[in-house]
């Protein structure tokens, strides 16, 4: 990579960003969501959900750079994340 | 960015690979020694070498904590097993519990007992293989917090170099079968793909569930948002744990003898007792729990349920017979198990033991042989121009990292058996010398040039590592010639394992050294050439 262009440079930045916070914001969000979400006593649900996590956030970080442009990598994780946090918001404590 | 899947693969395997591969090195290195921490930390005592088991041993265990920790709160006696020969007495004393510093539960007072003769043993002071396996997964001398998040962003780094490394590679297995040695750049790649298929499963298996044993650390959404931040109400519900608090000590009593005891509990589960608990010994209400090794079973729970029985101190009575069972447990629960219990290897089949030592050398030889691949790499690159600032420092800091760090582990175990015994603050001293010995060959590596500086350290730790079982011919009676050293297995092996990777540094110092071949033309830099497996 000796000759990024300023373009690429910004790119590669940010699916950085990308996969690192925004993977672990994913794979937080659905970690909680599933261990809501789970058709099992609560505290399967939260051992499932947990020991997934690291497989969502690992194919988070593979999606942040495996797309074709930086805008889908975003959306990639950005929707799903949000779709997972207003599914932890609808099922979580009534507080 | 732009390209196809493999070539972002490449890219990302590349650098994700190599922000953090000097802190993996080391990770894989020190993870890969603590398989065998049980036997470093015993091969560092040799005080404990000529301790044998007898029929009296549990006697003298009983005899020995009567006359020193009397009046203790309670007593916990470790016997001798295939992996450690002496006793190990440990006792709370009377009076409050002092938390630990540092968290964790007070473990009282230690000492450590001949299992023949009975006399307490006072072996040299040192943290062993204590040492490394704490390094592997918190550093040393830094927060602890701090270093557990940085090494398990590292393992998460290392997770993202494996997926895209097998994505990145279509020719997984021809790669495989492909060694093409002397030929530089593409000898490294080819040892750094034999070393990371060889053992594929293994370096995903270790990865993964190196995160899962901070998963809570890590990754505490699921159970905040399901037990609304209740913690220990997780806790409580996925280990469940009998935890009874003993009640205050009754009046003195003079407890039955151990003996008989033991005696029907090893051959009620026809195993001999490995664990002596008593809870206010010489009291009226002393309880003594004597437990049997158990058959530790993959999928199962991580801590206790060892087949025990329970009696009562001062009339040896039978108060309560605990057998094996399995906790059940879900699906995924057993998955957790599963892969928590093959990272710490908690079963005891030693062959299974070496394949896994041997899977952790081929763990960190592909972690060791990547950092070298990017630097010849870049060096082939060049096309004789002098090397630039950057490349000198990532070859400096390879060679810290690899051959530095193993000159240190070498360092501090000669400095265990070469520095005074009764030196005061004797195990820093040791561990002062692996610190010492890893700076001293970071500053080399960074002053000398490229191959020079890989030679004289290949040297060094050659010869160092040949020169160990030597070194413990010459200050103990348990080296390879003697009775306790094949008797007990562990330090037999442990200096059969120093000759065997003296002659790995040996050969790979050899490979290294030998006249450079014709200089081929440098291949053409394309953009990611990590991945061209077409000779």
């Amino acid at each position: 990579m000796s000759q990024l262009k300023n373009a690429t440079r910004l790119s590669v930045a940010s699916r950085t960003i990308a996969a690192m916070l925004g993977g672990y914001a994913l794979s937080a969000a659905a970690t909680a969501a599933l261990s809501l979400g789970l058709p099992m006593p609560r505290v399967d649900a939260v051992i499932t959900a947990s020991v997934l996590s690291f497989l969502i956030y690992g194919v988070a970080v593979i999606w942040a750079f495996a797309c074709a442009t930086t805008a889908r990598a975003w959306a990639g994780i950005a929707i799903p994340a949000l779709l997972c946090g207003a599914l932890v918001w609808l099922l979580g404590p009534a507080s | 960015m732009n390209g196809s899947l493999r070539q972002s693969m490449a890219w990302l395997h590349t650098w994700s690979g190599l922000l953090l591969g000097w802190l993996l090195v080391a990770v894989f290195v020190t993870g890969t020694s603590a398989y065998y921490r049980e036997e470093i930390s015993l091969w560092m005592e040799p005080e404990l070498h000529q301790s044998v088991r007898s029929d009296d041993t549990v006697d003298l265990a009983w005899q020995t904590l009567g006359r020193i920790a009397a009046d203790a709160r309670s007593w916990d006696i470790s016997l001798p097993d295939a992996r450690n020969p002496a006793v190990q007495l440990r006792w709370q004393p009377a009076g409050e519990e002092q938390p630990r510093q540092g968290g964790g539960r007070n473990r009282g007072e230690q000492v450590w007992m001949d299992a023949g003769s009975g006399e307490v043993l006072t072996p040299r002071e040192t943290r062993g293989g204590h040492f490394l396996y704490r390094f592997h997964f918190e550093l040393y001398g830094v927060p602890r917090l701090w270093a557990r998040w940085l090494i398990c962003i590292a393992t998460m780094f290392m997770l993202v170099a494996i997926i895209s490394g097998v994505i990145t590679h279509k020719k997984l297995f021809k790669d495989f079968f492909t060694f093409r040695p002397g030929k530089g750049q593409r000898s490294w790649l080819d040892a750094h793909n034999a070393s990371a298929v060889l053992a594929l499963p293994f370096h995903f298996m270790i990865t993964y569930s190196g995160l899962l044993l901070f998963m809570v650390m890590l990754m505490p959404w699921g159970i905040d948002a399901a037990y609304d931040g209740d913690r220990r109400a997780f806790f409580d519900e996925a280990f469940p744990r009998s935890t009874e608090t003993p009640g205050p000590a009754g009046g003195p009593a003079d407890m039955v003898a151990i003996g008989p005891l033991a005696a029907a509990t090893a051959a009620r589960f026809e195993r001999p007792v490995s664990r002596i608990e008593v809870q206010h010994p010489n009291r009226e209400n002393a309880r003594i729990r004597i437990s049997v090794e158990q058959d530790v079973t993959i999928s199962g729970r991580r801590r206790g349920g060892s087949p025990t029985q329970v009696f009562q101190g001062s009339s040896g009575g039978l108060l309560e017979t605990i057998e094996p069972r399995e906790a059940p447990a879900p699906l995924m629960g057993k998955v957790y198990n599963v892969m928590t219990n093959l990272h710490l290897v908690r079963f005891a089949d030693p062959v299974v033991r070496l394949l896994f030592f041997f899977s952790g050398l081929a763990g960190s030889a592909m972690v060791a042989t990547g950092m070298l691949l990017w630097v010849s790499k870049r060096t082939q690159q060049l096309r004789r121009q002098q090397p630039g600032a950057a490349l000198k420092l990532v070859n400096g800091l390879n060679m810290a990292s690899i051959t530095g760090l193993l000159a240190a582990i070498g360092a501090y175990f000669a400095a265990n058996r070469l520095l005074p015994p009764a030196l005061a603050e004797r195990s820093s001293w040791e561990i002062r010398v692996f610190f010492l010995v890893w700076l001293a060959s970071l500053v080399h590596g960074l002053l000398r040039p490229h191959r020079r500086g890989w030679i004289e350290q290949l040297a060094v730790i050659t010869v160092l590592w040949l020169a160990l079982p030597f070194v413990d011919m010459a200050t103990t009676n348990s080296h390879l010639f003697s009775a306790a050293a094949w008797r007990l297995g562990a330090l037999a092996g442990f200096d059969l394992i120093c000759l065997l990777l003296g002659a790995l540094w040996g050969y790979t110092l050899w490979r290294v050294a030998k006249p450079k071949q014709d200089k081929r033309k440098p291949a053409r830099a394309r953009e990611p050439a990590l991945a061209e497996g077409n000779a």
